[in-house]
């Protein structure tokens, strides 16, 4: 059994005076994509930006290799090897393809710009695109810039958040694949709404529901536990 | 929704609108004298850009409502006046190297010490009140009146005059038309400044960034760039720009005085509208537009020039809400 990336134990966050994560625990554990799904407002999104520091915790701890990092900044918890993909994208949208890549390179020396040839053969329309403005993309080519610049630097963790939100089931089919490449390299935490793309990558699971873990396992078993769906994610068989 | 004529072409519509409105004053002045207040304009907008793209800047990317800028342009100016006060003998002088020498040292000096005034500011008092507008205007609005008080402190509560150097003063005659030499100075440092700016913010890593943060301050610090490292940069900038325009317009309106900064701040924070937050190319138009008008209109219709300023802006801000260069188009 390996060792877990990151761990994530008993973790209180709050925004404003709304106690959204009420002792969360979940960890990563490597060689593995860890999908933490839930309905809307269930305290996903919290998780992995209090995990990112751009929501501090009150309380708990947040363990990246062996490392306590729930004190530390943004940028710190970045440089340490965590990639961030928010809901949204967060691209900048006024920034040419070329320009959001190269803000995201934190070193530039040979090993990344290796790393950027690799990536850009997985998302070949950022090549074509390099001189155009990112808020001119489609939807799916903004959420490949917004992984591509996760990835170029040297991750060990990617946390991706709802990557296939309005986007067309062929887009998210590439995004599978995507993900399936990215995770050969890194350690993926994915939180997902869309069930069929969640068990498509993922490895293990934890349900959130009102900011806390309900319950967790193996991908397998959450795919064959339709009570277990139909209960917290307010998915039936039918729409499977 | 469909969208407007005035959503869609905005921004050309806005533009075609401040080139007729800068030609219609020929109907009523003539034509050499259109020429001399041009020149008037252009270099009344290249001093309020070096105000105005300060907070701009410092807006965007920090989302600061900084009221101190204006008493860091008066420090600026001050620091100018100490500086030609010294070496009087180079700004009386004859010789054009020694002119435009005092000019620099008086600027470069007067940027760096405001500058570092700056980063004060930003370091113990702005930092707190991050993200609260309310408490930033009460905060910056407290700075600034013991910024103008420590003026008032360090070279006296009255008006001083400040001296021209000897190669700025006169006009230069080009076919009739009058041309202040100093006007010409100040239009070549907007021009100039802006270039720097420009090439920094899209030919460096280090400006790129600062553009992507001003969209997006976030998932900056989430791609590991350290940002509250940056907004002390950019204030410190900021300040810096402030200086420049106090050097600069202290000597373009021959004088000095503790409380100058609030009357410029305000025109810079109606260029900063006009221009669109967190974009130096929209500080520059919009610097243009308020110069220009203000000029024309001070011409035609004296008592009206500064609210045909505040006009034009709430015309332009009908068109393009977020002004003409909102930060991320």
């Amino acid at each position: 059994m390996s060792e877990p990336v990151l761990k994530v134990e008993d973790v209180h966050t709050f925004i404003g005076q709304h106690h959204i994560l009420q002792g969360v625990s979940f960890e990563a554990k490597a060689d593995a994509v860890t999908v933490l799904i839930g309905r809307n407002g269930s305290g996903k999104s919290t998780a992995i930006k209090t995990v990112m520091g751009l929501m501090p915790s009150s309380r708990g701890k947040i363990l990246y290799m062996g490392k306590e990092i729930q004190r530390k900044k943004p940028y710190e918890i970045a440089r340490m090897g965590i990639g961030f993909v928010p809901e949204g994208m967060g691209i900048f949208s006024g920034l040419t393809v070329e320009e959001n890549l190269r803000v995201a390179m934190l070193v530039e020396d040979k090993t990344t710009y290796h790393r950027l040839e690799r990536t850009l053969e997985m998302f070949a329309d950022l090549r074509k695109f390099w001189k155009a403005k990112a808020g001119n993309l489609s939807g799916g080519q903004k959420q490949m810039l917004a992984i591509a610049r996760a990835i170029v630097n040297d991750t060990s963790l990617l946390l991706i958040d709802e990557p296939s939100k309005g986007l067309a089931p062929i887009i998210v089919e590439s995004l599978v694949e995507a993900i399936n490449q990215i995770k050969e390299h890194s350690v993926v935490i994915l939180v997902e709404q869309n069930f069929p793309m969640a068990s498509l990558v993922g490895d293990n699971f934890y349900i959130l529901d009102d900011g806390i873990v309900v319950h967790s396992g193996v991908m397998e078993e959450l795919a064959q536990n339709e009570e277990l769906r139909s209960s917290y994610l307010g998915i039936s068989k039918a729409v499977d | 929704m469909a969208e407007t004529i005035f959503q869609r072409r905005g921004r050309e519509l806005a533009m075609a609108g401040a080139i007729a409105l800068f030609l219609t004053p020929l109907l009523g002045i003539p034509g050499k004298t259109y020429l001399t207040l041009t020149i008037a304009g252009l270099a009344m907008g290249m001093l309020l850009f070096l105000v105005a793209s300060g907070v701009s800047i410092i807006f965007g990317l920090m989302d600061v409502l900084n009221f101190a800028h204006g008493a860091l342009f008066a420090w600026g100016a001050y620091v100018g006046f100490s500086i030609f006060k010294l070496m009087m003998n180079w700004v009386e002088s004859d010789s054009v190297l020694m002119n435009f020498g005092v000019f620099s040292i008086a600027i470069i000096i007067s940027m760096v010490a405001v500058a570092l005034l700056g980063i004060i500011l930003e370091r113990f008092i702005v930092r707190r009140v991050y993200g609260n507008h309310l408490f930033q205007i009460l905060i910056t609005f407290g700075a600034t009146i013991v910024l103008v008080e420590l003026i008032r402190v360090f070279w006296g509560p009255n008006d001083e005059v400040t001296t021209v150097p000897m190669t700025f003063r006169g006009n230069w005659d080009v076919m009739d038309v009058i041309v202040d030499r100093y006007r010409v100075i100040c239009i070549a440092i907007g021009l100039l400044v802006y270039g720097v700016i420009q090439l920094i913010l899209k030919k460096t890593k280090l400006g790129t960034i600062v553009r992507a943060g001003v969209e997006n301050r976030e998932m900056v610090q989430a791609m590991g760039h350290n940002i509250f490292l940056l907004f002390t940069g950019v204030f410190a900038v900021g300040a810096g720009l402030a200086a420049l325009g106090g050097v600069a317009m202290s000597i373009f309106s021959l004088q000095v005085y503790p409380d100058m900064g609030s009357t410029y701040l305000l025109f810079a924070f109606i260029v900063v509208i006009i221009g669109g937050l967190g974009s130096v190319t929209g500080s520059l138009v919009g610097a243009l537009i308020v110069g220009l008008s203000y000029n024309y209109v001070a011409y035609l219709v004296p008592w009206a020039a500064a609210g045909a300023n505040v006009i034009i802006m709430i015309i332009i801000l009908l068109v393009r809400p977020n002004g003409l260069f909102p930060s991320g188009e």
